[in-house]
């Protein structure tokens, strides 16, 4: 089995640092692309590859770069932002790509680059990845160095600048219009769409925003081909994932495997099964903002198409495991307390609704709820849904709170009849 | 006032952008990186400094939660709160924090050794429970270590 993003990632070693990472092949991509592709055919690649954004969204790549406006008479400049923001709850991979192999990163980054013509890209990163801060600065300073990056890279007539941007903190600044204010220096609430940040984005020029895990399958394309990237999925979406679990289970961690790798194989095989003493009550396969999955659904493959057919979505391919011994109020609690925290305040719905649904967990779990509160958790989370609100978040808050109702309304409706939370002692 | 290495550290943030406010959140880094904080006094000159109003900084300030607007303590404890760590214990954690500082969350103990802060998934979730203190991330902790690991940050 083909593992292309982690072939150089050794836990608890320091990573490849330029030359070691060009011994390895690293950089050959992007020669080849800005010596002899022209950047359309880089960007058919990657369409005819098949790469679903890994930021959440699952949306396709190439597809989203070709909305770039191309040519002589584009008007430039041109920015790529590179979303390492990872700040949704239960998300751990992308701080393993860029602690374990921060060259792919940038290579991947001046390849996206190249295919829309960008002169400036950015690495968005989270204020708390310091490790990943220094490495990644590292890795520029040596790119730089050796001419991979800067004037005429690599021999070539193509320039490009790459900064790292570190973060102030806040969820919000992950959603990829907030991001773009974020870089601006303002506050990172988000921005109406249209237009879409491919034409107007930063500073009002074309900007494409991708995930850190997208980028880095960059390199792997162009070296070995679309045809080549699909075959490492078990599915129409090509490539291979970074899955995680954490929670009860025996081994959490991360596992580059085939993309639609099944839910059970990561749950039973890689994780481990549960601990000793747990049993498995629900999943949660994408970070905070994707539904519930029950122990029935651990068949389902885990891509983009397979997830939302189940009901939920891959979301980060991070999956958060719920047991027996843990509340699935409280949990629901902890989730919506997270929404609400991090909720930019821009939309009714979402900033008091999550107040109210937050009030009302809260009662629920301390032993004061009442029946009708169901109803009107169950409300909140239709208000919070899709259609509502300026951006994301609401529905991803809806999305752990609608499903935690359905599935473990038996567990909700006993706190209430109890007036406890059965689950403290 | 701004020192000599501060302004320069931040006119080369500066040089990245478009425009000199987008080195906004880079600058109050800068600053407080320095100084632990960002006071009033640093939100006006900064301002000055990016060509904003002390108003329009401030507003971008209170966005951030990496952007401390009150003094901290000499060490900064943040602590994971989210969904995998609270799953692995993160609630027994934090009432041992508060009970060794005597400080409660968003509190600086009375030495002022530590500021104990709440803060979203640090992206270690198969290593919960997590915190950082200063810019060390702490994994798998048992709140029985918590002397050991506090030790080392006087
Ligand atoms: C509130 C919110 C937070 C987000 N945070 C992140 C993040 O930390 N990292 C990320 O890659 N995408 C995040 N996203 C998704 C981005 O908006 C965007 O879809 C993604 O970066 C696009 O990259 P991709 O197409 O490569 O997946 C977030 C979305 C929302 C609504
Ligand atoms: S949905 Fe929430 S986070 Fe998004 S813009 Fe509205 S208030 Fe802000």
């Amino acid at each position: 089995m083909e593992t292309p993003l982690t072939a150089n990632i050794q836990p608890g070693r320091r990573p490849p640092d330029i030359k070691a990472y060009r011994q390895a092949g690293g950089y050959r991509a992007l020669r080849e692309a800005v010596l002899k592709m022209r950047p359309e055919e880089v960007t058919q690649a990657v369409k005819d590859a098949n790469l679903k954004g890994r930021g959440g969204a699952g949306f396709d790549a190439g597809l989203k770069w070709s909305f770039v406006p191309m040519g002589e008479k584009a008007a430039g400049p041109k920015y790529v932002a590179v979303n390492a923001d990872e700040m949704e709850p239960g998300a751990f991979k992308d701080r393993l790509l860029m602690e374990g192999d921060p060259h792919q990163l940038i290579e991947g980054t001046a390849l996206e680059s190249y295919a829309i013509q960008a002169d400036v890209a950015y690495i968005f990163l989270r204020r708390e990845y310091h490790l990943a801060a220094r490495l990644l600065q590292q890795a520029i300073a040596e790119a730089y160095d050796s001419g991979c990056l800067g004037q005429g890279i690599l021999g070539s007539d193509y320039s490009l600048d790459i900064h790292l941007h570190i973060s102030g903190g806040r969820y919000m600044s992950g959603e990829e219009t907030g991001m773009l204010n974020a870089i601006e220096g303002r506050r990172a609430n988000p921005r109406a769409k249209p237009p879409y940040p491919q034409v107007s984005g930063l500073w009002g020029n074309p900007t494409v925003v991708n995930n850190v895990e997208t980028v880095c399958n960059l390199p792997h394309i162009v070296n070995n081909g679309a045809a080549w990237f699909r075959s490492l999925s078990l599915t129409a979406e090509g490539g291979t994932k970074i899955y995680g679990a954490s929670g009860r289970v025996r081994r959490p961690g991360t596992w580059e495997l085939p993309m639609g790798t099944p839910l059970r194989e990561l749950v039973e095989e890689h994780a481990g099964g549960m601990q000793e003493g747990y049993r498995l009550r629900g999943i949660i396969p994408g970070g905070a903002s994707t539904e519930f999955l029950t122990p029935a659904q651990l068949d389902v493959k885990m891509d983009f198409a397979s997830v939302e057919a189940a009901g939920s979505r891959l979301g980060t391919g991070t999956i958060i495991v719920l047991d027996d011994r843990s509340c699935p109020v409280g949990m629901t609690l902890n989730l919506e307390q997270f929404f609400l925290r991090e909720s930019c305040g821009w939309c009714t719905p979402c900033w008091g609704g999550l107040q109210y649904a937050v009030e009302l967990l809260a009662g629920i779990e301390a032993g004061a709820g009442r029946m009708e509160d169901l109803d009107t958790l169950d409300s909140l989370a239709a208000m919070l849904a899709p259609g509502h609100t300026f951006c994301a978040l609401a529905p991803g808050a809806a999305e752990p709170l609608g499903s935690a109702l359905r599935y473990f309304r038996e567990d909700f409706e006993r706190h209430i009849r109890e007036q406890r939370c059965p689950w403290s002692s | 006032m701004l020192s000599k290495e501060e302004m320069q550290e931040i006119e080369v943030e500066a040089a990245r952008y478009e425009t000199r406010q987008a080195a906004a959140i880079d600058a109050m880094r800068i600053v407080q990186d320095r100084r632990g904080w960002v006071s009033d006094e640093a939100v006006r000159d900064l301002a000055g400094f990016l060509d904003m109003s002390p108003a329009e900084l401030d507003g971008v300030a209170s966005f951030y939660n990496q952007i401390f607007r009150r003094q901290v303590g000499r060490h900064v404890i943040q602590v994971c709160d989210s969904v995998s760590c609270w799953l692995m214990g993160y609630e027994p954690l934090r009432e041992r924090l508060i009970r060794m500082l005597g400080a409660g969350m968003g509190e600086t103990t009375a030495d002022g050794r530590f500021t104990l802060l709440p803060v979203v998934c640090l992206g270690a979730c198969d290593r919960a429970p997590v915190m950082l203190v200063d810019e060390d991330l702490h994994t798998n902790i048992d709140p029985d270590q918590l002397d050991t690991i506090l030790d080392k940050y006087r």
